[in-house]
């Protein structure tokens, strides 16, 4: 590239004052994108490549500033710029997509209307062809039946749907540069390889650059030029995505490497080669009994399928509603789980892998089926009354999300404690510490963490609060609702390592759901391919993943983003 | 393990942490740290008052009737020559104890009414959201009157009254927020630790929703002591010579005309002051209170 970079980053110092003074969230980095390229920068949470893109943006918090350093794009001083300045070049040449999706969308306006303002504020669109543009861009996403979803709001979406909504918007107004946040975090791996694609042939056909910013090394190394991977606010290496793959320099990246879940590794295999391995206590043995702990047959759930608009129109229609109002989350699923094995339920969002795992978990109603636990039906319980029976105890489960799922007001050992008081037969003050003691020595949490908030956990300190949470009561059955989606790789590496050893020591089963192929490949003996409330594979882990019979589980297989370079160089080879 | 790195500082405990950040937060703010100055001399007034006044607010003093602030009577004296400030300060003690026995009120009838309706939905939500409308349909000053008019004129209608008027605030603002909870994954991770929905509502979804229901108490309290005075400034509250703010300032009010405006300006300007402190306080707590601020 011979000519100016489009966005160039020089000497930039981040500093945020916070109450124990101030944070170098990034210090002295250098960074520049040129026309039409594709950048992608790698690190884990806390490395500060949000906060760049932030500082680019000129969005930073009120306790953050550009302490030094210049940020120049095509040729403006964006340090310098007037605030009116950033606005223009926000949303039309510089435009970003976040994290989170539900926070970046208004929730209360209509996804289309949130388009359309967009258009109507860049003068993109006039009033006339503003709608058919809005829904243009809907299928440009893929959003299926754009001109209904035009009138959703973003709490009907799913996560996925409104990420794409979200790039929609970033798109609208086809900036120079995109800047995406870890755009697809949250979304399917074929849907992350649809709106990786889009964002490639977008910044092909219009030369736009793009920073990728994103935690996932296969990502990077599938859709971008060049790379640099970020730690502590620094940057560590910068390099052409096939240089830092085939021959990473720095041992950070080495390590980076090493934890991210890749076919043909064990799961000892992605944590640091100088790890100290725990010991591990006995096995128990698994019982002979060959009966399955879990038998599910024929579940079905079904959802009202209409919003609120629709059931106001009814009022008004005469004769008879209209056949099948009812949407059909599960439909028909027969499976069964035996004791002491993991069986992973992958699917993309929307399939019904939650829903399932809900039923069984007995927090929602099944609408038909079967649910058998140990020989006893537990689908007929109601959900409401089945919070107070001993049974409650030995079906367990992760959530997904740990922050969500810990009480912000609760203390970590209080959390840890909760099921122990109202189910876990163990009376006093001091016995209940020490219970939560040996839960957060069996999950590796330290001790003197035990006081604190969630807010004063890391990602991977509240993985383990959930974790010795649920197995604080000695489940027999244990569902793990994604459990390290949210964690960076090295994290993962950790939390997975851990559920397997616990997993082995307790003689737990697990209904261990996913979209990961690759996670689901380390943890699991047998795998449910799930797809819109259908099973349409299962078998043991290593037939389906290397020898898939249904062509969706081939087609989930091909979208997942290959982090290891063929001497080639061919881009996004399927397993 | 890497993850493992402490993210903040030494853990703290209990009151003691309590005491830090609240020190923190006010030296963070300035605003609410006049604001709490303020409320301690407020709290003060209405719990020693008694004790500490000059003179007996209810000792009335015919030659000295009328008479402008001076070194002796520090806001004057009225008609019947009492001293303005003892009686100001005498009345911090009723006043508060209407506006704190309202809040309190309202903050159990409508909160718990309010997070109920948010948490369960369907016929509770119905029943709590049209109970709050239709007191919502009043103009909320007459419907207290109302209230006090045919209940009679005693303290505890006026507290009642009060309570009842700022109910539709508190149970939507607590539905709102339980709302929002009821599907959190706290919630549900309490409900497979075998809580029922009982006790989900009171241990984990009541807490996460007190910092805003604290912001609005204390917002409330402001409220209840101007609704409190104005039902006493109209006749339908606490009676004459009692010392209140708001009949004091009634009674004032008569003397404007004739100069003599210190008769209703000091009761007026400590109705204000506090009105103003609570508001203040307001912010101020909800900092303290909530637990993301707590870094």
């Amino acid at each position: 590239m011979t000519t100016l970079p489009l966005l160039d980053i020089r000497d930039l110092t981040v500093e945020f004052s916070t109450r124990r003074g101030i944070v170098c969230a990034v210090e002295r980095i250098d960074v520049s994108v040129g026309k039409g390229e594709t950048l992608a920068i790698v690190g884990e949470s806390g490395s500060g490549k949000s906060v760049t893109s932030y500082a680019v943006m000129r969005i930073l918090d009120r306790a953050g500033c550009i302490a030094e350093g210049t940020i120049t794009f095509s040729g403006i001083d964006l340090r310098a710029a007037s605030e009116s300045d950033m606005r223009n070049l926000r949303g039309r040449e510089i435009s970003m997509i976040f994290q989170n999706p539900r926070a970046a969308l208004n929730p209360i306006r209509k996804v289309g209307h949130q388009i359309e303002d967009v258009l109507m504020q860049h003068a993109q669109a006039g009033s006339q062809d503003v709608t058919a543009k809005a829904i243009e861009l809907l299928e440009q996403v893929r959003i299926a039946r754009p001109r209904e979803r035009y009138h959703a709001y973003p709490f009907e979406l799913s996560g996925g749907m409104c990420q794409r909504i979200v790039i929609a918007l970033a798109l609208a107004c086809r900036p120079q540069l995109l800047i995406a946040d870890e755009p697809t975090t949250g979304l399917d791996v074929t849907t992350q390889k649809t709106v990786m694609e889009l964002v490639v042939e977008l910044t092909r056909q219009r030369g736009m650059s793009t920073i990728l910013i994103t935690h996932d090394l296969g990502l990077a190394a599938t859709y971008c030029d060049r790379v640099t991977v970020m730690e502590k606010g620094h940057i560590v290496e910068t390099a052409t995505a096939r240089a830092i793959f085939t021959a990473p320099e720095h041992a950070y990246t080495r390590r980076l490497m090493r934890a991210t879940p890749r076919p043909g590794v064990s799961l000892r295999d992605l944590l640091p080669e100088d790890a100290i391995a725990r010991p591990t206590a006995q096995v128990l043995p698994i019982a002979a009994d060959k009966t399955p702990l879990l038998v599910v047959e024929k579940l079905v759930k079904e959802y009202p399928s209409q919003g609120a608009s629709r059931s106001l129109a009814n009022l008004f229609r005469r004769g008879p509603a209209p056949e099948s109002e009812t949407f059909r989350a599960v439909d028909g699923i027969s499976f069964s789980i035996g004791r002491g094995e993991s069986v992973g339920l992958v699917g993309e969002s929307g399939c019904g892998k939650s829903t399932t795992s809900t039923m069984i978990m007995r927090l929602t109603d099944a609408t038909s089926g079967l649910i058998q636990f140990d020989g006893a039906d537990i689908g007929t319980i109601p959900a409401k009354s089945f919070a107070r029976l001993a049974i409650r105890k030995r079906i367990q489960m992760v959530f997904q999300d740990a922050t969500d799922s810990l009480n912000p007001r609760f203390t970590a050992a209080r959390a840890i404690a909760d099921p122990i008081l109202r189910l876990g037969g163990i009376k006093g003050r001091n016995a209940v510490r020490a219970r939560c003691e040996v839960l957060a020595r069996q999950v590796g949490l330290p001790l003197d963490l035990l006081d604190r908030f969630p807010h004063q956990l890391s990602g991977g300190q509240k993985a383990r609060v959930g974790i010795a949470r649920a197995i604080a009561l000695h489940p027999e059955l244990m569902i793990l609702d994604e459990p390290t989606a949210a964690l960076d790789v090295s994290v993962q590496a950790v939390v997975l390592n851990l559920l397997q050893e616990l997993k082995e020591t307790l003689g737990m089963s697990y209904l261990f759901v996913s979209h990961d192929l690759n996670v689901v490949r380390l943890l699991c003996d047998r795998v449910l391919v799930m797809r819109a409330g259908r099973i349409v594979e299962q078998g043991p882990t290593n037939q389906v993943l290397h020898a898939p019979e249904a062509d969706y589980t081939r087609e989930l297989l091909a979208a997942i983003p290959h982090p290891t370079f063929e001497p080639e160089s061919n881009h996004a080879r399927s397993a | 393990m890497s993850e493992l790195a402490v993210p903040s500082g030494r853990p703290a405990r209990g009151l003691m942490a309590l005491l830090h950040h609240a020190r923190y937060v006010l030296s963070e703010n300035p605003v609410t740290a006049f604001a709490f100055g303020l409320f301690l001399l407020i709290i003060t007034a209405a719990v020693f008052g008694p004790l500490i006044v000059p003179y007996d607010p209810y000792a009335s003093n015919t030659a000295m009737a009328l008479k402008p602030p001076s070194m002796a009577h520090w806001f004057g004296t009225d008609q019947l020559g009492r001293d303005i400030f003892s009686r100001v300060v005498v009345a911090t003690q009723l006043d508060i104890f209407i506006a704190v026995a309202s809040v309190v009120l309202v903050f159990l009838m409508g909160g718990l009414a309010g997070v109920a309706a948010g948490f369960f939905g369907g016929w509770t939500d119905r029943i709590v959201g049209r109970i709050a409308d239709t007191i919502m349909a009043f103009p909320l000053f007459v419907l207290a009157m109302g209230i006090v008019a045919a209940l009679g004129n005693t303290v505890e209608n006026i507290i009642l009254a009060t309570a009842i008027v700022n109910f539709p605030l508190y149970a939507r603002i607590a539905r709102a927020e339980a709302n929002v909870r009821r599907e959190a994954g706290f919630v549900m991770a309490a409900r497979l630790s075998g809580n029922g929905d009982g006790r989900i509502v009171l241990t984990q979804v009541l807490p996460n929703i007190m910092p805003i229901m604290v912001v609005q108490m204390s917002l409330t309290m402001g409220y209840a002591i101007l609704n409190a005075a104005g039902l006493s400034f109209i006749g339908l509250g606490v009676r004459a010579p009692t010392a209140e703010w708001g009949i004091m300032v009634a009674e004032g009010a008569a003397f404007m005309v004739s100069g003599e405006w210190w008769i209703a300006f000091f009761p007026g300007a400590a109705l204000m002051v506090s009105v103003f402190c609570f508001n203040l306080l307001g912010d101020g707590l909800r900092d303290i209170v909530d637990p993301q601020r707590r870094t």
